[in-house]
């Protein structure tokens, strides 16, 4: 049985960039472990030599010309979307302190 | 006539107007708010390509094949007129500067958004209780949920409030919702309809399709927005055309899908179903495909990696919601995106971020993918002897509100028999094939080798009249 330890979720959320009260914590360690041992299954399965499917309709290096395409969105709507502009640019929080 | 071939032909006669369509879809959405169906209305800009279709009718211009036809889109198609949610907290604000291509597609021939429609946060969930802003309720039944991703599309159809609904359909979202509120649910081949402009799940199985009553409208509703677009990569060359019923068909039922956990009223209707398929010419026989068991299992990890992967771009940077008092970058990611996503979200996004890491990707990530194979493998070898699969579409009828919430893995198995079709990039549908004696529809599915959509819903047209 897959045991998740509370590390283990400590861990997965700072990967994937999730800030989770302490509450959330325990309730995720709980239901990741049944995910877990509920997807266990498919280690029974004997797949030596089987070929992965990552894509089922077996399309391979779909080409285009390398042309400009209009999209019909201006600069000016894609930085109204921003939380936050100055100078015509997005503005985010300090990345090093 | 089908419901919308009729409603064109009034509009293009001159017998009614379409301001008058639009105007009687917006009252009966009105009329239907206790069911929470819908998240938003696109009222003005309606009413507008409405009074601009009637002013072409007038002019006597050439009109689309769905002139003046009000439809909803499940609030994560971008469209004009109203936010584009995914009903979470971190689109709750998002205005589209553009429009999906499905949506594009529709209006060239004159369809009209007239709202959007309530789903799980992301379409993560199979009962719209993982929307933000509250379920919806079933349309025939308040207490029981309206299935989900795409519960409020399934619903609305289902009221008629109007004669077709878009929705996503990922590992069931369509069909079975479709099934808990006795409509047609189409989920096409993989790569039939564009998903450019949709928000994305899972980018190896996410499609896009239709509710609708009759499947005469399906058949149409397909048709216009079938096609391959330079801006989905994966789209296919169109194939969509509608066609005649084939006599003779040989069918299968699939035996694993009918044993005793399944629900008896769902297996006496599918039994009555595949009855009536055979006193209208056709075989059909039990089969059976036993990779079907584990198919839950393979999409409750290759899902969650696609999704860990499709979320990370929601980090409150360049558009949505950005969290307050984050002082550095990394605060700014973590805070908003825990305030943006739901449980539900944050689950399936660390499940995602589990299988995928360098510990565990070959016993989970890949060995899902290899079962995959053998899941495709199995069904192609079907399709060599049978023309059509058929199964329950759920286990069950609609379930009660809140009666799953609280353990993931009971709510992920309703989805127990639409995941196989998904991963395989089949066609699936749901067509409604009667009432419990509590009076909760039933569906069944009808599953089909890749690109013979249309020879599903031709089945499922020729079977209405039965």
């Amino acid at each position: 049985m897959t045991q998740i330890s509370r590390d283990d979720v400590q861990h997965l959320a700072q990967l994937s960039s999730l800030h989770l009260s302490d509450a959330e914590l325990d309730s995720l360690q709980a239901d990741l472990s049944n995910i877990l041992q509920y997807v266990q299954q498919l280690s029974e399965l004997d797949t030596a030599g089987v070929t992965p499917t990552y894509q089922v309709t077996d399309l391979e290096n779909v080409w285009r010309d390398d042309q400009v395409i209009d999209s019909q969105v201006t600069r000016e709507q894609l930085l109204e979307l921003a939380p936050e502009v100055a100078n015509n640019q997005v503005k985010v929080p300090k990345v090093l302190q | 006539m089908s419901r919308i071939e009729t409603i064109v032909t009034d509009i293009k006669s001159g017998k009614k107007t379409a301001r008058q369509y639009v105007e009687e879809a917006l009252a009966k959405a009105a009329e239907n708010e206790s069911y929470h169906a819908l998240l938003s209305l696109t009222k003005e800009r309606a009413l507008e390509r409405a009074d601009d279709i009637d002013a072409r009718v007038k002019k006597g211009e050439e009109l689309g094949v769905l002139a003046g036809v009000p439809f909803v889109a499940k609030d994560n198609f971008l469209a004009y007129g109203a936010p584009t949610t995914a009903a979470s907290k971190m689109l709750e604000n998002f205005n589209a500067p553009l429009q999906a291509t499905a949506i594009e597609k529709l209006e060239l021939e004159g369809a009209i958004c007239i709202g959007k429609a309530n789903l799980d946060a992301f379409a993560h969930g199979g009962s719209t209780e993982n929307s933000a802003f509250g379920p919806t309720k079933n349309a025939y039944d308040q207490t029981k949920v309206a299935g989900g991703s795409s519960g409020g599309s399934a619903v609305v159809t289902a009221l008629d409030v109007v004669p077709f609904a878009l929705g996503t359909d990922t590992g069931g979202s369509i069909r079975q919702p479709a099934s808990f509120n006795g409509v047609i649910g189409v989920k096409p081949t993989y790569g039939t309809v564009s998903r450019y402009g949709v928000v994305a799940m899972a980018s190896s199985t996410d499609t896009i399709g239709c509710f609708t009553k009759e499947a005469a409208d399906a058949e149409l509703v397909m048709r216009v927005m079938s096609g391959r677009d330079v801006r989905d990569m994966t789209t296919l060359p169109d194939f969509f055309v509608p066609e005649e019923v084939k006599p003779g068909q040989k069918i299968g039922l699939l035996k694993e899908c009918m044993t005793d956990d399944v629900d008896e009223s769902v297996r006496r209707h599918v039994n009555e179903y595949a009855d009536k398929l055979r006193a209208a010419g056709h075989t059909v026989e039990e089969v059976s495909l036993p990779m079907v068991e584990h198919a839950l299992a393979m999409y409750y990890i290759i899902v969650p990696a696609e999704v860990s992967s499709n979320l990370a771009r929601y980090d409150g940077v360049r558009y949505g919601h950005r969290a307050e008092g984050a002082k550095t970058l990394a605060e700014l990611y973590g805070q908003t995106r825990d305030e943006g996503f739901i449980t539900e979200n944050k689950r399936r996004i660390m499940i995602g971020s589990y299988v995928l890491s360098s510990g565990f990707f070959d016993a989970y990530y890949q060995q899902a993918q290899k079962a995959r194979t053998l899941l495709v493998n199995e069904y192609d070898k079907l399709f060599q002897q049978y023309d059509v699969l058929i199964s329950p579409t759920v286990p069950t009828p609609a379930f009660g509100l809140g009666e799953n919430t609280a353990d993931p893995v009971k709510m992920y198995l309703a989805d127990v028999m639409t995941v196989g079709p998904s991963l395989a990039g089949l066609p699936a549908i749901s067509v409604p094939a009667g009432m419990t004696e509590a009076g909760l529809p039933i569906g069944v599915q009808l599953m089909g080798p890749r690109k013979s959509d249309a020879a599903l819903l031709a089945l499922a047209r020729s079977q209405e009249a039965n």
